[in-house]
């Protein structure tokens, strides 16, 4: 803030500044357009007319309005599958990381009185650079009768040691050691402390830590792709993968002749354009809610991260 | 000064009888009881599915049968190591896999401290806010989706090739083109990541003292000169350690972005380590020769990480530890 006031004082920049602030604003503007394009071009495509993409007219705005695309996707029940399954996993998942991240990241932000906190926490950062790897994962998966279970996407990672530290710098900076001090006088205890005043003071790092874990979730195929095998349980991304990548046919059209052969193809592009905005739905919902947090929550806990 | 004090009463305790000191921390250990019971669910995930898989990693010194288990198989010494290294796709692998991380360090890292030395500078919060919100947008994109985009985007009727068209030139078949391939994997991780990289240099930005930048404005000091003697000095620590985590991560190259982006036509170069791994893995059921690859990767990575480590501590920077 004073440093708007200062600069406001000496209105005379010189032209070197000057200079600087158009090459700084036509590199973020550049910026901009780079990253919104290719999200609006999605957008805009997946309602407009098949022909009118494929000739090159959709550049701006959506031309030749229509939701055909989408009305395929209604129509296609194994994406419905996907997104129940999808919305299941991430609820559990989610509950699963903040329960083991949350105390844990608080505990480690009481490192005076844990005993131990110093080789506690390098246990913790060994396992960021160093694990068993793909084969023995797998191994353990099956042994533990985890396989094709649900559990096999929620469990493994149920603490990401990154966003623990993160937490951690946040509780140890964010909240003043008197208030500790002063719950003590009180009779209060480390349950009693974390509950009460400590949980209601940290909506920004929960908020941040739900959306990184959700997300996470969500967007997560890899695991499912080696640990589930039976399709009604498959998540939506595996399902995702089948049509945008693999390029699976979605319509129930099945015909030879060479016009209607054109038509499917671009009703399956259609289709593509559609499922990207209906299965990042969700995640666009979220993001503004909880993006005025993240960016408090982040930068008190990534400071010093 | 706490530091000075807390030596002090170390230095007391030691002098102390040794029976009373262990009660004394059997006392403290006591007290902080409730501690534990907040670590347990993170520990005990820790310990089933981080330190439990690495014993599974003698598998890379056995020929694993399933009936025998991992314990019961045979030893079969080195022998994956060396088939891996006179393989003749080790040194492809590894090009590759160091090709598309160093360029993706080079290209990657120095872009979002642009973008958040950029962002700092500018006065109107609310295009500062509109261009915040919309880069760490594509952060959220989950990785099918971002391949599914570059599907779309570099497609023979996409907009790129709408526009070379437009100008008179054929159009170009970029996802199966291998000399294409490296920039549309390291461009698009640019795209989508830079906006969440900026934050963690964003929030240090903004730790900077104003007096500082007040005291440089009356000397005189252009933007620039701000910038080079006092946003960067600022920032240095959180660059170096940047820096050192993402050395430590050169050679585990995500798995899911390559993978999904590989086609017949590219795997000359987008077969890496970890694809690999997968492919010898889990496809071909070559249990103990993928967990052999995967142990030199992780070796490989962790003397990575600690030599930049301690070039980072030697030249006088902040370290990891």
């Amino acid at each position: 803030m004073s440093v708007r006031l200062v600069s406001k004082e000496f209105k005379k920049q010189s032209k070197s500044d000057k200079a600087f602030d158009i090459i700084n604003h036509i590199f973020l503007i550049l910026i901009l357009i780079v990253v919104l394009y290719p999200l609006w071009f999605i957008v805009i495509a997946s309602f407009s007319s098949p022909n009118e993409v494929a000739a090159g007219n959709v550049l701006f705005w959506p031309k030749g309005f229509n939701v055909k695309g989408y009305a395929e996707i209604f129509k296609y029940e194994k994406i419905w599958i996907g997104y129940k399954n999808s919305i299941i996993y991430t609820f559990v998942g989610t509950a699963i990381n903040l329960i083991a991240t949350i105390p844990a990241a608080f505990a480690f932000s009481r490192k005076k009185d844990l005993v131990g906190s110093k080789f506690l926490m390098l246990l913790f950062t060994i396992t960021m650079f160093f694990g068993g790897g793909l084969v023995p994962t797998y191994l353990l998966i099956q042994n533990l009768g985890l396989y094709d279970t649900m559990w096999a996407l929620v469990l493994p990672g149920a603490v990401s040691v990154y966003n623990l530290i993160v937490a951690r710098t946040f509780f140890d900076q964010s909240i003043p050691y008197e208030l500790w001090e002063a719950a003590t006088v009180d009779g209060c205890d480390y349950a009693k402390y974390f509950f009460r005043i400590v949980i209601p003071i940290s909506k920004p790092i929960i908020a941040v830590m739900l959306l990184i874990y959700a997300v996470g979730h969500w967007n997560s195929y890899f695991n499912a792709l080696i640990y589930i095998i039976d399709s009604a349980k498959q998540p939506l991304q595996v399902i995702l993968r089948e049509v945008l990548i693999q390029s699976q046919n979605v319509t129930n059209m099945t015909s030879t002749s060479m016009d209607t052969l054109e038509a499917q193809r671009q009703l399956s592009e259609m289709i593509k354009y559609g499922v990207i905005i209906v299965s990042s739905l969700p995640v666009l919902v979220m993001y503004p809610f909880v993006q005025k947090h993240f960016v408090k929550g982040m930068m008190i806990g990534a400071v010093k991260g | 000064m706490r530091k000075g004090r807390d030596g002090g009463v170390a230095a007391a305790a030691v002098q102390t009888n040794t029976a009373i000191r262990q009660k004394s921390v059997w006392e403290r250990m006591k007290k902080c009881w409730q501690l534990y019971v907040f670590l347990i669910p993170a520990l005990l995930s820790l310990i089933i599915f981080s330190y439990a898989p690495m014993y599974g990693i003698i598998l890379a010194f056995k020929d694993y049968n399933p009936l025998d288990g991992i314990w019961g198989s045979e030893w079969v010494g080195l022998e994956h190591f060396i088939r891996f290294f006179n393989s003749p796709y080790f040194v492809q692998l590894l090009k590759n896999t160091l090709i598309i991380s160093i360029y993706g360090l080079i290209v990657g890292f120095p872009i979002p401290i642009l973008l958040a030395l950029g962002l700092n500078y500018v006065r109107n919060l609310k295009f500062k806010k509109t261009v915040q919100t919309v880069t760490y947008a594509p952060y959220f994109i989950s990785t099918v989706v971002l391949v599914g985009i570059l599907n779309i985007v570099f497609s023979d009727k996409g907009f790129i090739n709408q526009f070379i068209t437009m100008t008179g030139h054929e159009s170009i078949l970029f996802m199966g083109i291998e000399k294409y391939w490296r920039h549309i994997y390291v461009w698009s991780g640019v795209w989508q990541s830079m906006g969440w990289s900026a934050i963690i240099y964003i929030a240090a930005l903004a730790g900077v003292s104003p007096e500082l930048h007040e005291a440089a404005i009356i000397d005189g000091a252009s933007k620039l000169q701000r910038i080079r003697y006092i946003d960067l000095p600022a920032i240095m620590p959180t660059i170096v350690i940047t820096l050192i985590l993402n050395s430590g991560a050169i050679m585990s190259v995500g798995f899911e972005k390559a993978f999904l982006m590989q086609n017949p036509l590219n795997t000359g170069v987008s077969e890496i380590i970890s694809t690999y791994i997968y492919k010898v893995g889990l496809i071909s059921s070559e249990y103990g020769y993928s967990t052999a690859v995967g142990l030199f990767n992780s070796v490989v990575n962790c003397i990575l990480l600690l030599t930049v480590n301690q070039v980072a501590k030697k030249m006088g920077q902040s370290s990891i530890w």
